[in-house]
């Protein structure tokens, strides 16, 4: 089977109109009528939509009819509908792989200007096509079975939900978060709009489920460092930092925090980005999951002077909790699954300097005023300036890092409602002026005109228009003591000042600092923008481009709570359907060595990355193991002697297609 | 029952092919018994004009080394094939284009100046050249016509074996000359040599390490070769994993590089291609710098791994601007 | 150099990232040179230098690989290996008369559907400035052992 051309080859080419996204500029009359003049072409037809019922039956009748045993469509792309006309041409009996397609809508009817160059490029893929599908071969996939165990990166909503979604269907799920409690994003926010239910209140009951599932295996302080295999077959290497607290022992009564030689928090609290402080030993947040704390080595006395009386030690007392030994660990997890929910950050404002983040003590970012005005945040809700005094007067800021060829082009979705939601609530508890400047008010979603119509009522200010400046160049007594905000009212065509006590940034969602290496390790593809590359962005919108890995949540673009719970729900169900299947089907398009002609002289071995192929010592020959290998068709290529070959790749098949393309 | 009639015919070449067939030594004298040898410039008085004067397929056997050069050497192979029932190709320029067809790589023109007029050693203050048609009073005078191009055997008349090597070793030659007297031979256009690459015969195939790749290449003159571990492990340029094998790695042996005489194997369609690939590919870095660094161990890239094989090349050799 | 002439290149895309950022122009409905003809590989890494050559030899006056950026690759070091290889061959192609230019190795992701459109019509464009690599010779008969 290791093939020869079939020479006998009976080709039916069947070129598709696409309605007219082929045919408004692609003859596919001419173009049918070159192809059946193409050596070994039995019929060539065109029609109108090749992928419905009707072009599929055309297809399998032909093959009947005309014992054809080679396959052409010239459609669209093979990403799109291969496996559709494989499966067409397996109903009619063929063996799948001897189909071959032709992409000419992406490649060339929607790309081109000129239809007699267009077809011309049709008439020479199509021809490239012919020639190829003569040495096409029998082939059968690879099966290989489905690690039922999922792992999920990534603790935030997006994981959360995924991994109860999982664990309530009896699945074993790996959660891996690098803070040091789940939560992410959501946990740091006050209220959710549109519906302002309280954030903690709805996320607090799942992130509790989490720990009590005894399907969900935690692991905070920890990031995947290493990733291998392939879908259904993934070993994955999770590095575990010290919590410097055994979470075994431990039962979370945080007594050793009141211990802390400090008696007061002294450094700056993540959590609270900065607002409220902590001591060395602290708690992220009251709701934490593990609850348990944890010891900053950086600033624990302990480890800077090893002098410290240890209250924290002697107050855990038996339960010897305690471990300032601890190192970093690393796990090795074997799962079928992956979905990834790393989320996103915030913009930084200081990119924009104009917006005088981190100049004036009172311009906060959206994520500060949530801690600023939550309930357990450092002023327990009470919104309090960084300079004491109490706003009479606020700007939010729309579009910081948004919809900007400066920052970013894009538009981060979300910061027109948290917008409205943080006018609202800051309304609500400072009864101060509230001013929202905006670009365009983006409210699309269930209740949302309906909540900007609300807080519009409540007598928040609307200013079209981008601020220009924040600045404290006061020009009138009006204006002494404040922030000014210079902006163009672009419904009143006239630039203003407005002086506020409090500007707040509605900053805009961006991908994470170390997204690009996390893709790396995933082998997942980014946008332009720098987001996680979904496989379609229509029909695909969970699954990637590696086989096995599913996203959800905000790493793959900016999107609020209800969406990425919906995400995450459609990625678990994406690995249900991959476990109950039980077996993943893989494409046959790995290499193969010729152990009669090879020469053994070990080139190839080098070429490989997933090690497929050794020197077998007996048969002095290279040997590669198929189930290890990925076709990438490396080794093919570099095989000196010509005795690796790569199914649906090999030599012949390349060079035809090489001679077709050049009419 | 006759003794089977055999030529031998040279074209573009060195003469070492010919040496080749002398080194048979002994074995020689049993060849010479079971055949009859009726063509043979280097050793014997037959004249061109003995062979025209042979019927069609009288000849059993030709063997013709060098590559085709000039239309005298296209004229012979041609009226050997005539006569002749099989052609045999004989050693690597008559395969591929051998050395000789290394010319490829510049043009007739460039040649023809260099060798009448540029060389240090010239004094043509005429700037005279060969002229393949001259009228001189005692009459016409005709010079083989030199040739654009270099071609092979085969790209001038149909070969029916090829005998690969710079020259063929004895063994191959043997083991050809035994296989057309018994008459099994196989499919028409087979190259009479093993169809693995060398490194399976080579000796010191066992010394190499699981991967191949090497940091750094050289040159044989650059460095003490250890010839107990394979050369292209150590760095250096062996062709071996891409040259048809049959030779028993006699220049590893002698603690040279392969340089690729026997040519490609069977399923390769360009041969200094496929060396390329394989060097290129076991060059262990992935900092384009450090890349184009140890290529600097390279600066006759066509030179090296066409040593052999211009002509047969896919390129075969110069193109002239449009 | 009449600036009718028609380029033919040959596209080598990587199925992972060039060949989908094709696939992006073309339902972003972005215009290019209708000169590069596709031919998808599974990784820039297979691509075999004889299939350049073979390429040339068949009429090609340009060939142009498209893999995925370096660290990128689907593949782990797929690039690297076509970048060596085409490092080279763009090193011996002035030996044979061929500019170097006429093969270009270009890193372009999946993301990346309006690179791909400029690689292509930069890429013809420098193409039909060289014009023609073939000025249609006889090519000799190929002296392949079967």
């Amino acid at each position: 089977m290791k093939g020869n051309g079939n020479h006998n080859a009976r080709i039916g080419v069947y070129v598709c109109h696409c309605g007219t996204n082929i045919a408004g500029k692609v003859d596919v009359n001419a173009l049918a009528e070159y192809a059946g003049k193409l050596p070994g072409v039995i019929v060539s037809r065109e029609y109108k939509y090749m992928c419905s019922d009707p072009g599929q039956e055309l297809i399998v009748k032909d093959v009947k009819d005309l014992k054809l045993n080679r396959v052409v469509v010239a459609s669209c792309s093979p990403h799109l509908h291969e496996l559709t006309f494989r499966k067409t041409t397996a109903n009619a009996g063929q063996n799948p792989y001897l189909f071959h397609m032709v992409n000419l809508r992406e490649h060339v009817s929607w790309v081109s200007e000129d239809p007699i160059a267009a077809t011309e490029k049709s008439k020479a893929l199509v021809k490239a096509a012919v020639l190829r599908a003569v040495w096409h071969e029998e082939l059968e996939p690879r099966r290989f079975p489905v690690n039922p165990n999922v792992l999920i990166v990534g603790g935030g909503i997006a994981g959360i939900h995924a991994a109860l979604t999982l664990a309530s269907a009896g699945k074993q799920v790996y959660l891996v978060e690098r803070e040091p409690s789940i939560g992410g994003h959501m946990a740091q926010f006050d209220k959710t709009f549109p519906t302002l239910d309280c954030a903690a209140c709805i996320l607090t009951p799942k992130m509790t489920a989490v720990k009590q599932s005894s399907n969900i295996h935690l692991y905070s302080l920890s990031e995947v460092s290493e990733v291998s295999g392939f879908v259904g077959n993934f070993k994955v290497k999770v590095k575990k930092y010290p919590r410097y607290i055994d979470e075994a022992k431990c039962v979370g009564c945080g007594e050793c925090i009141e211990e802390c030689v400090y008696k007061e928090g002294k450094y700056p609290n993540e959590f609270d980005l900065g607002l409220g402080k902590r001591k060395p030993i602290y708690m992220s947040f009251p709701q934490a999951v593990p609850s348990i704390p944890l010891i900053d080595s950086a600033t624990c006395i302990e480890f800077k002077s090893h002098k410290c009386p240890k209250g924290c030690v002697e107050k855990c007392g038996d339960r010897n909790a305690i471990d300032f030994t601890q190192k970093v660990e690393e796990v090795e997890l074997e799962v079928g699954t992956i979905i990834m929910a790393t989320g996103f950050k915030t913009f930084d404002p200081r990119r924009l300097p104009q917006y005088g983040y981190g100049k004036f003590p009172n311009v906060y970012t959206s994520l500060e005023i949530e801690r600023l005005v939550n309930a357990s945040g450092p002023t327990l809700g009470q919104v309090i300036l960084r300079d004491g005094r109490r706003p009479e007067s606020i700007g939010i800021l729309h579009c910081i890092g948004s919809r900007d060829e400066n920052t970013n082009k894009y538009c981060s979705r979300v910061c027109c409602m948290y917008s409205l939601k943080l006018a609202h609530l800051l309304k609500e508890k400072t009864g101060a002026h509230l001013y929202n400047f905006y670009i365009d008010m983006r409210t699309p979603g269930k209740g949302f005109e309906e909540f900007y119509k609300r807080v519009l009522d409540e007598g928040v200010s609307f200013i079209r228009g981008k601020v220009a400046e924040v600045s404290g160049w006061a020009q009138s007594p009006a204006e002494e003591g404040k922030m000014i905000l210079r902006v163009e009212d672009t419904l009143l065509g006239i630039i203003r000042r407005i002086p506020v006590d409090m500007v707040v940034l509605s900053t805009g969602l961006e991908p994470q600092a170390d997204q690009q290496e996390v893709r790396r390790l995933f082998n997942l593809g980014c946008s332009a923008e720098g987001w996680f590359l979904e496989r379609h962005p229509k029909l695909a919108p969970v699954d990637t481009f590696t086989d096995g890995i599913f996203l959800a949540g905000c790493n793959q673009g900016p999107k609020d709570i209800p969406d990425t719970v919906a995400q995450a729900g459609a990625a678990a169900a994406q690995c249900m359907a991959h476990i109950d299947k039980g077996f993943v089907e893989m494409e046959p398009n790995t290499a193969w060595i010729d152990e009669e002609l090879c020469s053994g002289c070990h080139v190839c071995i080098g070429m490989c990355p997933y090690s497929a192929i050794h020197f077998d010592t007996e048969k002095k020959v290279a040997v590669l193991n198929e189930a290890l290998c990925k076709g990438c068709g490396s080794c093919v290529a570099a095989c000196p002697s010509g005795s690796a070959q790569q199914n649906l790749f090999r030599d012949e098949q390349l060079f035809a297609e090489v001679e077709g393309v050049l009419v | 029952m006759a003794k089977p009639k055999v030529a031998f015919y040279w074209c573009a070449r060195c003469g070492g092919c010919e040496e080749s067939v002398v080194d048979l030594a002994e074995g020689v004298l049993k060849v010479v018994e079971a055949v009859d040898i009726v063509f043979w410039p280097v050793a014997l008085d037959f004249k061109r004009s003995d062979v025209e004067a042979m019927a069609d397929g009288e000849i059993a056997v030709a063997f013709i080394n060098g590559a085709i050069r000039n239309s005298e050497q296209e004229a012979m192979a041609k009226l050997l094939r005539k006569k002749a029932g099989l052609v045999i190709a004989y050693g690597a320029c008559a395969y591929q284009g051998g050395i000789p067809g290394l010319a490829n790589l510049t043009d007739k023109e460039a040649i023809l100046q260099y060798v009448y007029q540029q060389s240090p050693s010239t004094s043509n203050g005429n700037g005279t050249r060969p002229q393949p048609h001259l009228k001189v009073p005692e009459g016409d005078l005709e010079l083989p016509e030199f040739y654009e191009a270099v071609k092979t055997l085969d790209q001038v008349i149909d070969v029916d074996y090829y005998l690969p090597g710079c020259p063929p070793t004895a063994k191959i030659t043997f083991q050809a000359i035994e296989a057309i007297l018994s008459g099994k031979l196989p499919e028409k256009g087979a190259v009479l040599a093993g169809d693995r690459a060398l490194c399976y015969e080579c000796d010191l195939n066992s010394t190499k390490p699981e991967k191949l790749l090497v940091t750094d290449l050289k040159r044989p003159h650059q460095v003490i070769i250890d010839r107990e571990k394979c050369l292209l492990a150590q760095g250096i340029l062996c062709l071996g994993p891409v040259t048809r094998g049959g030779c028993e790695a006699q220049c590893v042996k002698g603690g040279m590089p392969c340089t690729g005489c026997f040519g490609p194997l069977g399923r390769v369609r360009d041969y200094g291609g496929k060396a390329l690939s394989a060097i290129a590919s076991i060059v262990d870095s992935t900092d384009e710098k450090v890349v184009a660094k140890v290529f600097e161990a390279l600066p006759d890239p066509a030179g090296t791994f066409y040593r052999y094989s211009v002509p047969a090349s896919l390129l075969a050799g110069k193109r002239k601007a449009a | 150099m009449s600036n009718n002439f028609n380029p033919s290149i040959v596209g080598f895309f990587c199925n992972w990232c060039t060949y989908l950022a094709a696939d992006l122009a073309g339902t972003s409905r972005m215009k290019y040179a209708p000169n590069v003809r596709v031919v998808r590989t599974m990784c820039s890494g297979r691509v075999d230098p004889q299939m350049i050559l073979w390429a040339f030899r068949h009429g090609a006056d340009g060939v142009l690989i498209g893999g995925c950026h370096p660290g990128d690759c689907h593949y782990q070091e797929g690039n690297y290996k076509a970048l060596r290889r085409s490092k080279l061959l763009r090193k011996m192609l002035p030996q044979f008369g061929i500019e170097p230019e006429r093969l270009r190795l270009e890193w372009i992701s999946a993301s990346e559907g309006e690179r791909l459109r400029d690689v292509v019509n930069e890429f013809t464009a420098e193409i039909r400035h060289l014009g023609p690599l073939h000025k249609k010779q006889a090519a000799p008969q190929m002296a392949v052992a079967a």
